[in-house]
């Protein structure tokens, strides 16, 4: 079961923050009414499909589509000299970065196709039966190259070279040829040689780790319809329709106030719809057709073209005195971007260390192509895969010195004011608390049985926070209409409605959270960098508080008393100083009533660039069993411990902290790409990619710790991000801890497993 | 290709469609009906978005073809709550916050009531592995298997 563990006394006055009521999409969400991205329809819709590359690696000499245009029932045909041409230029986009030059390219492709799955052209026509017959109607000349699927493999100079323009970046002097390195990043300081110098214990270890799907269950989604004046509509299922319409604009060299988007009900993102892919190419057969167009991803298309993260090859070093001080860290992590540049080897590299204070700190991170489709954000991009690697090797040090391994987190754990190795000294921060409560869990003192093992491990993540617009609308009635434009892919109109009935003293009910359209609201940065409840929280929090002013100037007005003579308390508006007692204090919805004999509608908007994002740490508490006779290991117990500064709506803070766990678990035990030897992808689905169902994990159990943020009026952190990243390091050490053996690959697969059981056997270990 | 004509009855009202011979029941609930509570996550079988009842057996209507519905009775997410009665559930699932994006929910939702149906007193192994053929990417299965649990305790009057 949950628990809850405060670390202060702050804000014990709250009425809704901290309860769990009903969301308020709940009932649409259990009766199927829902409007998800492939629920949307119009009248005269056309069927949207692509064409995809069948090779890993090939140049496209032609495209022939006249036969396709010439079927009738098809109604518009785009290749890639539907888009322009696109400057190279990369442009922060939350988490990662984005340059439009490849953009333009992944959602079409150009000189090349990159990987299986890379679209080629797409079609649209009047049923689903015709645009299949149009699709085998395209001829595309491949000219098909050698192609490169691993990371290292890639940065072999015989290596194939997906792009001849990339010379590695952050290398002096500019290499002379071209290669598959698109970037090398470094953090560090102190001196990692003088460090391992003075350790009495150094370990040093490789691990690979595979790429993995974000596997959301909704496959991405869109409608759209252009009409003969370029006044554009998009529904789709999306993470940051703002950001969709900007890349639209962009792409398609429309203006940016032409599109109107519409974010749907999301089934599922985890980083996975930050970018777009269907949308540029649904506007453009739209624009060309004259009608509007629905394009629905297959699970198939899904898993070939859209975004994984990366897969990696790590390198760790760490060493520490026999007195279990950590005194020198260092990494050398190779992150594969897919086909094009930008995987989160930074953030990878910037986190890697963050849970730690330590002195002597070197990362060094390699950006590397490969023909594989372009990651795309996944839940804490980058941190779980260098954390993994990171916690193996302090579980491993902990083991050498004797020491318990919490205790010797404990030791080293980062606090406020501890400098990260990336830069900052941290603010108050709750990873010592989370450490803390690990070791005071019942569960870490529970027995284990045969075959058992049980592991620990810590996680960190930044959170972000960004562009944000909230606005509520008061009614005649006194209930609000709170417009956010972040959407809602876990709760978060929810926390948001929360906050404003909290500010606003009414209740639950009164207050319909909603998510804007991109016409409808001021620009919001997109649902990731776990910032909505903290940022659009701020938001509300803001345009909440304006309305209150405002009721205290509207009260002063009917009283006929000066505006500073009028206090705000527990949802009324009361005269105050000489005047007290002088008026009956009126409540929200009498003041709300006669808004407009004294001044008009009354409405909060706030739009913020929300600075103060504090980061969250989170320690996980995992026992494993495993199978000596088939390798296969499971999860027999789990406990998730982190700080969430504080948790608005406590139920959906758990769902995050557990959701995250069991992605972990699948990470950490099934998740892979598999590719056959001419580099196409041989599982995409789910019954080859297994993701963890009901009958493969036991309960999560939870607790969260509160550190509040002192840059949020409640506290809030950021939650949604920090659960993954600590389940693989977590399960890695358990999985060692019962049988004795330090697995350095993901995933710890039962075929793995039980060849590395079989060797420690004949070399004399175990039984 | 010429159409067929289907007639059936969907959450106690019948119907008739046309539809091509390879068009599935999902494709018919969505697209002819507009059903759109029944959801397509994968079109094989895994993911158990789109399960209905058929006859009153569970079934992934993606793997039922329209055709195969006629004469058939069909139950779907839409026809779970009596009116604005909401079935014990969806109450539960509500309170237990057992959903976060919901794209899996109405899947799970059928087959839970399925579950109920046949064994009212499962064990949180039994729920476990008859709800193995729906997916949940978000919750991690805690809160879903919960509110099962908890339904059933309900119906049972405990």
């Amino acid at each position: 079961m949950s628990q809850a563990l405060r670390t202060d006394d702050m804000d014990q006055d709250l009425r809704v923050v901290g309860t769990r009521p009903v969301r308020p999409d709940g009932v649409d969400k259990v009766t199927g009414r829902a409007m998800f991205g492939a629920d949307y329809s119009l009248p005269g819709m056309l069927v949207g499909r692509v064409l995809r590359s069948p090779h890993a690696h090939a140049i496209i000499k032609s495209i022939d589509t006249s036969k396709a245009e010439a079927l009738p029932g098809v109604k518009a045909v785009v290749t890639r000299d539907d888009f322009q041409e696109m400057p190279s230029e990369f442009i922060p986009a939350g988490e990662m970065l984005i340059n439009y030059r490849d953009v333009v390219r992944n959602v079409m492709a150009r000189e090349k196709a990159l990987y299986d799955g890379h679209a080629v052209a797409a079609v649209a026509a009047t049923s689903v039966s015709v645009a299949k017959k149009a699709l085998k109607l395209i001829k595309v000349d491949y000219e098909v190259l050698p192609h490169v699927i691993d990371p290292s493999e890639a940065m072999k100079p015989d290596a194939p070279v997906l792009h001849d323009h990339i010379f590695t970046d952050g290398v002096e002097p500019k290499p002379e040829k071209p290669s598959n390195v698109a970037k090398r990043v470094e953090f560090g300081m102190g001196d990692v040689e003088a460090g391992f110098a003075s350790a009495d214990v150094v370990v040093e270890r490789s691990f690979k780790t595979q790429p993995v799907h974000q596997g959301y269950i909704e496959p991405h989604a869109c409608v759209a319809s252009v009409s003969a004046d370029g006044q554009a509509e998009l529904w789709c299922s999306t993470q940051g329709h703002y950001v969709v319409r900007a890349n639209c604009a962009r792409l398609l060299g429309m203006d940016i106030s032409k599109i109107r988007v519409t974010a749907s009900e999301i089934g599922g993102g985890f980083g996975g719809k930050t970018v777009v892919y269907l949308e540029p190419v649904a506007l453009a057969l739209s624009r060309k057709a004259c009608h509007p167009v629905k394009m629905v991803m297959s699970r198939e298309e899904v898993f070939r073209a859209s975004g994984p993260t990366s897969g990696a090859d790590i390198w760790v070093k760490m060493g520490a005195t026999k007195d279990g001080k950590i005194v020198a860290a260092q990494t050398d992590l190779k992150y594969q971007a897919g086909a094009f540049p930008g995987s989160p080897v930074q953030p990878g590299a910037m986190c890697a260390f963050a849970p730690y204070d330590v002195e002597n700190v070197l990362a060094v991170g390699y950006d590397v192509v490969t023909n594989r489709p372009k990651v795309a954000a996944y839940r804490a991009p980058g941190g779980p895969i260098s954390e993994y690697a990171v916690e193996s090797v302090v579980d491993e040090l902990a083991r050498k010195l004797e020491i318990d391994p919490v205790d010797f987190r404990l030791q080293n754990a980062a606090q406020q004011g501890t400098r990260a190795a990336y830069g900052p000294k941290f603010g108050p921060v709750g990873l010592v608390q989370t450490l803390e409560a690990v070791k005071n869990h019942e569960h870490y003192k529970a027995p284990l049985g045969p075959n058992q093992g049980r592991g620990v491990a810590s996680g960190f993540w930044f959170n972000i926070g960004g562009e944000t617009s909230v606005e509520i609308n008061l009614s005649e009635d006194g209930t609000a209409t709170l417009m956010s434009g972040t959407p809602d892919i876990g709760g978060s109109r929810a926390s948001l409605a929360m906050m404003a009935a909290e500010e606003l003293c009414i209740d639950l009910e009164k207050v319909r959270p909603l998510i804007a359209d991109t016409s409808s609201l001021g620009y919001n940065f997109l649902t990731g960098g776990s910032r909505v409840t903290f940022s659009a929280g701020l938001a509300t929090v803001e345009a909440a508080r304006e309305i209150v002013k405002e009721l205290c100037a509207r009260a002063a007005k009917i009283w006929e008393i000066p505006e500073d003579a009028v206090e705000w308390e527990k949802g009324y508006v009361r005269p105050a100083g000489e005047n007290a007692g002088n008026f009956e204090p009126l409540s929200v919805a009498d003041i709300a009533k006669v808004a407009g004999k004294t001044g008009g509608p009354i409405a909060g908007y706030a739009r913020i660039n929300a600075q103060g994002a504090a980061p969250s740490f989170g320690t996980h508490l995992v026992d494993v069993e495993v199978d000596p006779e088939t390798g296969r290991a499971w999860v027999t117990r789990y406990t998730v411990v982190q700080d969430a500064g504080k948790a608005i709506h406590p139920s959906y803070v758990e769902g995050q902290y557990q959701g995250g766990a069991v992605q972990g678990i699948g990470w950490a035990f099934n998740e892979e790409y598999i590719y056959d030897d001419k580099g196409c992808l041989e599982n995409p689905g789910f019954l080859d990619y297994r993701i963890p169902v009901a009958s493969d994990v036991p309960m999560i159990d939870t607790v969260i710790v509160e550190v509040p943020n002192p840059r949020h009026p409640y506290g809030v952190r950021g939650v949604g991000e920090t659960p993954i990243v600590p389940p693989m390091g977590a399960i890695a050490n358990a999985v060692s801890a019962a049988t004795g053996i330090r697995f350095t690959e993901l995933p710890m697969s039962p075929p793995k497993v039980l060849k590395a059981l079989e060797e420690h056997r004949a070399n004399g270990g175990g039984d | 290709m010429s159409k067929i004509h289907v007639t059936t009855t969907v959450n106690g009202d019948e119907v008739e469609f046309l539809c091509e011979p390879d068009e599935t029941l999902l494709d018919v609930l969505r697209d002819e009906l507009h059903l759109t509570g029944s959801k397509e996550g994968c079109a094989s079988g895994d993911c158990g978005a789109c399960s209905v009842m058929v006859n009153d057996r569970l079934v992934c209507s993606c793997l039922v073809l329209g055709a195969e519905a006629d004469g058939a009775k069909v139950e779907t997410i839409e026809g779970m709550a009596d009116g604005e009665n909401l079935h014990p559930l969806q109450k539960k699932f509500l309170e237990h916050a057992a959903l976060q994006c919901g794209v899996c929910t109405p899947g799970f939702l059928v087959a839970a009531k399925a579950l109920l149906e046949k064994n009212p007193d499962p064990t949180e192994t039994e729920a476990r592995y008859w709800l193995a053929g729906n997916l949940c990417r978000c919750t991690g299965y805690d809160k879903i298997i919960r509110a099962v649990l908890d339904t059933a305790a309900e119906m049972r009057g405990n």
